[in-house]
């Protein structure tokens, strides 16, 4: 048995192993760092072998599927998985998830600048007590309110709507957003506030003319990062949508499974299509994401 | 630890900034604070979520208490939660040092890294449900056939591969914030260890591990709360079963709720996951010391 559980403990001691080596820049650069670097490059393997298996079988017919070897590349590869996952609605679920994601990142944005300013600048219990609120949010499993949210939106008449999905979505998006965004607003110096409070500027215009700028990388890691969350997201789409109209990607992926199950060539193209959107994002913004959530998260 | 001026500023402050905080704080309390409150509500009622909601005491809280799949789900969960953490928080520690050394390469490997991010839980499901096809995966493909096992219909082996898939998703995102956090270590601190003819090993010891402190707290939170809301990956991946062997607390509540239709026993469930939640969370913070993580939930 214990043979057979491969995947995970190899990955586990072999890191292990690297643990004293890995060296952090500077110093230590001298030696070439040799247990870090096999370390390294077998955790790229592991990443990268799900992605190769399932972007070779997505250009596969369903007999090359059934007779080729899993992990070669096609001998003659097809688009025609693809054309089959456009044809069944899927600009219809991209719509959709973009409709709710640009719906919830913006407003979430928006709402969760403004308290960070407000928390960061502004002082007393009122504000006090609001921190803590949107910190204990982190803490709390906010997933285990599904069934009062379903009846709320029940209630609302809002069921099976993308309104639906927006809603608690900004709500949800808005204590980690405020959190990372007070934590880059802290490093404003005061005296430019000062300053410009000296010249009679309103908070208000404080905010658009000097904490924006001021905190435009932080602002733009948390659309991405929330961005990521809800495109990705499952578990609202499922409980309060049940339409075709109202299908999300990820749900999509989900229902197309359950229709083409025998097509595993096709089903895998669902899952390239609704990840090509995000990959595109992220090799032209990869710098900035990279760079604002190593710093996010680590302040 | 407030000046008696700044206090006095933070007044004057105070007025015009605290309505900016507003809106979010409805939003935040018109859909998390008052579902959290319901959640308990609707714990003490019985609903199959159309007909009319109906006190019912604790009827729910007996059933669900009653009932052993809770029992095996909440120690699921524990498994799920322990053996995720101890492959996750090693393997995003190691990378997310190694990541942040200067060299080209491993920025290059960093990028690569965070590829899984992309993918939603779904989608991460559904690529490693055909991937581990004892006929057409990986096993078939490299003539492997240690690794051509029914993985996700064997119930002794389901719950490590469950556990190997999260790794496979989140070790990336605490990676950067490892990552992240090695990059804010003085560099004077290697430099004054190098002249005092510390090696790799001792520094990592030394210098690394207890200036991670923090990061560590921060990300082992993220990790085990995290942990708590593992749900659309499971559901997707194997729907709880071989039988009840993954079926973990979020997943049964889901099921309880809105394939049993017993939303009130759903909601206690739901209860249970909220207080699991903040006591890990408060316990790691604990457990870390007074840190700013400490102060800020304490407001002070």
């Amino acid at each position: 048995m214990a043979t057979t559980q491969l995947p995970v403990p190899p990955s586990a001691p072999a890191r292990a192993e690297a643990a004293p080596r890995p060296s952090i820049k500077g110093p230590g650069r001298k030696r070439p760092n040799v247990l870090g670097g096999l370390g390294g490059w077998l955790w790229l393997a592991i990443i990268i072998v799900p992605i190769y298996y399932v972007v070779i079988t997505s250009l596969k017919n369903q007999a090359g599927f059934f007779t080729s070897n899993p992990m070669a590349p096609p001998t003659e590869p097809t688009l025609a998985n693809f054309q089959l996952v456009l044809e069944n609605e899927f600009a219809r679920y991209f719509a959709n998830s973009l409709i709710v994601t640009v719906g919830t990142v913006l407003p979430a944005l928006f709402v969760s600048f403004m308290a960070a300013y407000a928390i960061v600048r502004g002082r007393g219990r009122f504000l006090n007590w609001t921190n803590n609120l949107f910190l204990l949010g982190l803490a709390i499993p906010l997933h285990a309110t599904i069934i009062p949210i379903y009846w709320m939106i029940t209630r609302a008449h809002l069921y099976d709507t993308l309104l639906a999905l927006i809603l608690p979505s900004i709500a949800f998006a808005i204590p980690v957003s405020v959190l990372i965004l007070s934590n880059f607003m802290r490093d404003v110096p005061n005296e430019l506030f000062e300053s410009m409070r000296l010249d009679g500027c309103s908070d208000w215009a404080m905010l658009w003319r000097l904490a924006l700028p001021m905190t435009k990388p932080a602002v733009i890691t948390v659309g991405i990062y929330n961005a990521l969350h809800v495109w990705n997201g499952f578990l609202f789409p499922l409980i309060l949508t049940q339409s075709p109209d109202t299908r999300v990607l990820p749900l999509s992926l989900w229902t197309f499974q359950g229709e083409f199950s025998v097509n595993i060539p096709a089903v895998l193209a669902s899952v390239v299509l609704a990840t090509l959107p995000l990959l595109v994002i992220y090799v032209v913004a990869r710098r900035q994401l990279l760079s604002g959530l190593t710093a996010g998260f680590s302040k | 630890m407030t000046t008696t001026s700044s206090i006095r500023r933070g007044v004057r402050d105070a007025g015009p900034s605290g309505w900016l905080a507003v809106p979010a704080l409805v939003f935040f309390l018109v859909f998390a604070v008052v579902p959290l409150l319901g959640v308990v509500f609707l714990s003490f009622t019985s609903w199959d979520g159309l007909r009319e909601i109906k006190l019912s005491g604790l009827s729910s809280w007996t059933t669900v208490l009653t009932d052993p799949v809770t029992g095996n789900a909440l120690l699921v969960t524990a498994k799920i939660m322990f053996f995720s953490f101890m492959v996750q928080a090693p393997i995003s520690l190691l990378l997310g040092v190694f990541t942040a050394g200067g060299q080209k390469y491993r920025a290059a490997l960093a990028v690569l890294y965070f590829l899984p991010l992309l993918l939603s839980s779904a989608a991460v499901a559904i690529a490693f449900k055909a991937l581990l096809d004892p006929n057409f995966g990986l096993g078939a493909g490299l003539n492997l056939p240690i690794l051509a096992q029914d993985w996700l219909g064997n119930s002794d082996l389901v719950l490590f591969v469950v556990v190997f898939v999260i790794a496979w998703q989140f070790v990336p995102f605490h990676t950067l914030i490892y990552q992240g956090g090695v990059r804010q270590i003085p560099t004077s601190l290697y430099e004054a260890a190098e002249i005092d003819g510390a090696g790799r090993f001792r520094q990592f010891l030394n210098i690394t591990l207890p200036q991670l402190k923090y990061t560590i707290i921060t990300s082992s939170t993220l990790m085990v709360v995290g942990s708590l809301a593992y749900f659309d990956l499971i559901f997707v991946l194997t729907a709880g079963g071989p039988g009840y062997s993954t079926r973990l607390l979020p997943l049964h509540m889901y099921l309880t709720g809105f394939k049993a239709n017993d939303m009130g026993a759903a909601s206690a469930l739901g209860v249970i996951l909220i207080v699991i939640g903040l006591a890990l969370a408060l316990l790691l913070q604990r457990l870390g010391g007074k840190n700013r993580n400490a102060s800020q939930l304490e407001g002070a």
